[in-house]
């Protein structure tokens, strides 16, 4: 079973969607002995990064989740479960979960292309450049595009850990991955086939960085 | 760098398709849930669904349509038509869109923008605006006015200023659509796109006019629309979405071409 950490931020029933149609078994929970269960789990989100933290804390998710990535369980994060991964969020000014070193930074008003003003959120499809080999993203054409929408990226205190990039004006960190857990900005349950790819290809990772 | 969205537009009534010509004189063309996985296989980047019924038991059938809808396709969609509060926005995000779209109702009441902005965030709140072309003066000095009821009623709400004031309110997209080229197939309000997509920091979504893939190129390109909305050109199988995007990869507009 594939557990969905439920924090009240946003509509998680997407992923939980997707999990379905792949004939993957999922739950949606806030209970740590149910999530407990899973084999496997994915943190996702919709939101601002002071309210989810905020819920976090006050369902004690946040030290479960911390636990479940000690124990090298496979874990997956998607837009603003990825975030608050990191130590800090310029949203909200937000102490997070500190998982992986490195801050949440908003886009720059000032970032350009074509001497056009970029506007702000990213929303869209973008290019993801995998930098290396991992099992979660095999099977991803260079090609492919995956759906985005925020205003903030995560930028890791150590870039070995990004594996892939996308430009948006700058080149952010679209997907980061260390041991066993992987985390996009992009949404792979909105991102058509190559989004559906990586959510199967998630199912079946045992945990580990390289195979 | 994002690729321009390539947007079909599936108008609802009583849960069956149609497609308005100016508004008048729909024309059924079937189960829209068959025609959003038909649109999703053919590279469609986003849909937007219309719901145009009148009654509430229609709304019930629209709300499983949407769920329907969810359940096969994986990219990201939008419903409007008759939300007139965050209750409504929330059965239509809970049944599985990703977006709301308000027009009309927003103008009638444009808190709606900020309640449903701070509700479930200004990436699912997008304001539908329909757009007359006036001679400019004192009440619109952009040359642009907004109309709401499918275009029978004149707002005098000058319709650049509505663009920014909505933006202040929370939307967090606007889908720009002229009712002077809606239904004509004679290419998109460039102007009108330019004008409004250049003032605003958020996404615009061109609406009403495309008929050939060159429209969209001249849209994206000079009108700087971020996505553009498309219906009879593809409905009546005129062209394939895939066979649109490669026209604008090769004229250099930036599609995402795999899927």
């Amino acid at each position: 079973m594939i557990g969905i950490v439920d924090y009240r931020a946003g509509n998680l029933t997407s992923v939980a969607r997707a999990l379905s149609y792949l004939g993957k078994s999922c739950k949606i929970s806030d209970d740590p002995e149910i999530l407990s269960q899973a084999s496997h789990i994915i943190f996702p989100g919709v939101g601002a990064a002071g309210e989810a933290m905020a819920n976090l804390r006050q369902t004690n998710m946040d030290k479960w989740i911390m636990e479940w990535v000690k124990q090298g369980k496979p874990v997956l994060g998607i837009c603003l479960g990825t975030q608050v991964i990191f130590e800090y969020s310029e949203e909200n000014e937000t102490k997070c979960l500190g998982i992986i070193p490195g801050v949440v930074k908003r886009f720059s008003r000032d970032l350009q292309e074509d001497c056009m003003p970029l506007k702000i959120p990213h929303m869209g499809w973008n290019n993801v450049a995998f930098q290396k080999d991992h099992p979660v993203f095999r099977g991803i054409s260079d090609e492919a595009q995956f759906y985005f929408v925020h205003s903030y990226y995560p930028a890791p205190a150590d870039e070995r850990l990004v594996i892939g990039w996308t430009d948006y004006g700058m080149l952010f960190c679209a997907a980061i991955a260390r041991e066993n857990l992987v985390a996009v900005q992009f949404h792979p349950e909105k991102s058509g086939q190559p989004g559906l790819q990586i959510l199967a290809n998630f199912c079946r990772w045992g945990g580990q960085d390289a195979e | 760098m994002l690729s321009k969205r390539i947007i079909p537009c599936l108008d609802v009534r009583d849960g069956k398709l149609t497609k308005g010509i100016k508004f008048k004189g729909n024309i059924d063309i079937g189960d829209p849930v068959e025609a959003a996985r038909e649109y999703y296989e053919q590279g469609a980047d986003e849909i937007v669904f219309y719901d145009i019924t009148a009654s509430s038991d229609g709304r019930d059938i629209m709300i499983d349509v949407v769920r329907r809808v969810a359940e096969t396709i994986f990219i990201p969609f939008s419903v409007g038509g008759g939300i007139r509060s965050v209750e409504d926005m929330r059965r239509v995000i809970l049944a599985g869109a990703e977006k709301i779209s308000i027009n009309s109702e927003a103008v009638k009441n444009p808190p709606l923008i900020a309640e449903g902005a701070k509700a479930f965030g200004s990436q699912c709140v997008v304001l539908g605006m329909d757009v007359k072309k006036v001679e400019p003066g004192e009440k619109c000095p952009s040359g642009y006015e907004i109309v709401i009821h499918g275009g029978r009623v004149y707002t005098g709400i000058d319709a650049l200023w509505w663009a920014k004031e909505a933006e202040k309110l929370g939307a967090g997209e606007i889908c720009l659509n002229s009712i002077d080229a809606d239904g004509t197939q004679q290419g998109y309000e460039l102007e009108l796109t330019h004008l409004i997509s250049t003032n605003v920091n958020i996404p615009v979504i061109a609406s009403g006019g495309a008929g050939k893939p060159e429209h969209l190129v001249d849209v994206l390109t000079y009108g700087k629309a971020d996505a553009a909305l498309i219906a009879s050109m593809v409905h009546y199988r005129y062209y394939t979405i895939s066979e649109i995007k490669s026209y604008l990869q090769g004229h250099g507009v930036k599609a995402r071409m795999t899927w």
